[in-house]
């Protein structure tokens, strides 16, 4: 894999969450807190990193305690992944 | 003839430890068996608190309860008072506490309730939304009640109701929603319930599992009122809980052994997606005889990716059922014949589009599949009519129409609008739809009303939330809704006109519709698109033709021109 996964995370809630393909989303920019990613969005992701990045995460694990940005999302994967 | 308070005592006469219902919860809490004494006797305390509230029979109560017992007891003690209930969905984090008042204090002036049920939690909520000479005389608060239960069936007042008193209202979503309270008898609820029970082979060994939320008539019906009132154990588990993990659905199939179950169209999809094998290991899905897709758009891919899913689980093939439904007739319409699977009709694209015909493909032309949503109920008759309302051919596609024995008394409060929704004796659904064999499908909606995941939206709605945000004008905006065939339901789009032509202004203002919109209805927004002025197409009175504007905006979306 070439890319971080913070931009395979980007690239992911672009596309797929806010439609908007193009859009570039910075690494420490406030997702959940800032109302970008609904609570319902959230299953649609954990789902998509189990897949992506092989690792475990449970549906109601993400959330605004766990992550805020790709930044702290990234570092929470890796910690899984050891 | 009887009455709900009638047919509960004769449930109770004849088996009082029977398990009624059992709830639910999320986490480690232990499931809720609730015998049909137990039930009653939690129902009565409600009633008494009615009571000594001075809450006379026949006036609404209003109910803001979660997923609880005290739902359960207090639906059903305000039908022993003679009250008539009404579920409200209850304040979530993801509404704005401020819309949620203001449709609140809507629906009351409406409605008139005499007194409104909730829990501690809520009451401060409840009450800022009450006005000085509203109708609402009463608050009961679940943790100030007094628990102690006489039952003594002689001194319920609910006794003293008639089969054709309305016994219950059902209020649709969205605020144009709001407005209409479904006013249902007695008696219209048990012939529907005969009806429909008929239909399914309803039987007192049958365990239906729901989920679903009870502001709704299909869980309202089907997911609480019919297994109750024939005698049939229900398991409910909470709307919230099941959203977050859907796969409790099969686990609480396999562990009861349900039997019967509804679903909306999206919720095949989300439960083929969404659970993960290692939280399913072992269930045995062979129980499930029905599980009926109801209350969207029926999708034959959708039964397909949930029977490929799950069929090493158990599942039956010829389980997957359908059915037409809608609250002003109670619930069912249409019922797919049990036991075998429903009928999928092959059709010609272009008929269908250009002449609005049903018809099979002539060689070599592109074809569409339609599936059935089945047989009307043998209390019911349907007929599809031409803009004119006169009936037309078989196979010609018109609006549905139906007559039954279990239509509503009508919308409550608003007589004017229940004038309009019948014309010769004839309810007037409005969907579109056709008749091939005796068999009803369903192929689209005559107003503009968007249906998600279940949840009926209007564009209406949606486009004066969006005027509300910033940087947008009124009459500059417009919401419709596109067939997403991943999710299996339908995606509302939202598109607004903006001054500035400046990138990162228009994202602010997208991303600010979408927390709006997202805050103050009942989705969540996902695709919105911000645009220079003039993108956006009207008719030449000045109006938002909204289909011309989805059109533009698909065409759009299939050139990749779609980079924002």
């Amino acid at each position: 894999m070439t890319a971080t996964i913070p931009s395979t995370l980007a690239t992911f809630i672009a596309s797929k969450i806010l439609k908007q393909p193009s859009r570039i989303i910075a690494p420490e920019q406030p997702l959940i807190s800032s109302g970008l990613i609904d609570s319902f969005s959230l299953m649609d992701l954990a789902l998509y990193i189990e897949d992506t990045f092989g690792v475990r995460i449970e549906d109601t694990e993400l959330n605004a305690d766990t992550f805020d940005n790709l930044t702290q999302l990234a570092s929470l994967i890796e910690s899984r992944k050891k | 003839m009887t009455t709900f308070s009638e047919r509960l005592r004769s449930l109770h006469s004849r088996n009082p430890d029977r398990v009624a219902v059992t709830l639910q919860f999320s986490g480690a809490t232990d499931d809720l068996p609730l015998t049909v004494d137990q039930l009653l006797r939690g129902a009565n305390c409600f009633a008494r608190a009615l009571e000594r509230a001075g809450i006379r029979p026949g006036e609404v109560v209003i109910l803001i309860l979660q997923h609880s017992e005290d739902l359960v007891c207090a639906y059903w003690g305000t039908i022993l008072h003679g009250a008539i209930p009404s579920i409200m969905p209850f304040l979530t984090e993801k509404l704005s506490p401020e819309r949620y008042r203001a449709d609140l204090s809507a629906l009351i002036s409406v409605t008139q309730p005499a007194a409104l049920i909730t829990y501690p939690e809520f009451e401060s909520e409840i009450r800022s939304a009450l006005q000085e000479g509203d109708s609402v005389r009463e608050v009961i608060v679940t943790n100030r009640m007094d628990r102690r239960s006489e039952l003594d069936f002689d001194s319920l007042s609910g006794f003293q109701r008639q089969p054709e008193d309305i016994v219950l209202l059902q209020h649709s979503s969205g605020t144009t929603g709001l407005q209409k309270g479904i006013a249902l008898s007695h008696q219209a609820v048990f012939n529907q319930l005969n009806a429909y029970g008929g239909a399914l082979a309803l039987h007192e060994n049958d365990v239906i599992v729901s989920w679903l939320p009870l502001y709704h008539d299909m869980g309202l019906i089907a997911g609480f009122i019919m297994p109750i009132l024939s005698g049939v154990h229900l398991v409910l588990i909470s709307p919230f809980d099941w959203v977050r993990a859907p796969y409790k659905l099969m686990q609480s199939v396999s562990k009861y052994r349900g039997t019967l179950s509804w679903l909306p169209n999206f919720a095949y999809n989300f439960c083929t997606q969404k659970i993960r094998d290692r939280h399913i290991e072992g269930v045995d899905l062979s129980s499930w005889r029905a599980v009926i897709n109801c209350s969207e758009p029926v999708r034959p891919e959708s039964h397909q990716a949930f029977y490929e899913k799950f069929s090493s689980y158990g599942l039956k093939r010829d389980a997957l059922q359908t059915s037409y439904a809608m609250a002003e007739n109670v619930f069912g319409v249409t019922q797919s014949p049990l036991g075998s699977e429903p009928a999928v009709a092959e059709l010609d694209r272009e008929a269908f589009m250009v002449e609005r015909v049903a018809k099979s493909p002539i060689d070599g032309r592109p074809a569409m599949k339609m599936m059935s949503s089945g047989r009307p109920l043998e209390n019911v008759r349907v007929k599809i009519v031409d803009e004119a309302g006169s009936p037309i051919h078989e196979g010609k596609i018109g609006e549905v129409a139906l007559q039954s024995d279990c239509m509503l008394t009508g919308y409550f409060h608003r007589e004017d609008l229940t004038q309009k929704a019948f014309v010769d004796g004839w309810y007037l659904t409005g969907d579109y739809g056709f008749i091939l064999s005796g068999e009803l499908f369903v192929s689209g909606r005559k107003k503009d009303m968007i249906i998600v995941g279940g949840k009926n939206v209007y564009p209406q709605d949606l486009e004066s939330l969006t005027y509300e945000v910033p940087g947008v004008h009124a009459g500059r905006s417009v919401a419709f809704g596109i067939f997403d065939e991943e999710q299996g339901t339908e995606e509302v789009v939202i598109i607004a006109e903006v001054d500035s032509e400046k990138s990162e202004e228009q994202q602010n203002i997208a991303d600010a519709i979408r927390l709006h919109v997202t805050k103050n209805s009942a989705i969540a927004l996902r695709h919105v698109k911000v645009v220079d002025p003039k993108w956006i197409l009207k008719t030449s009175s000045g109006k938002t033709a909204r289909s011309a504007n989805k059109e533009k905006f698909l065409a759009e979306l299939r050139n990749g021109a779609l980079g924002e």
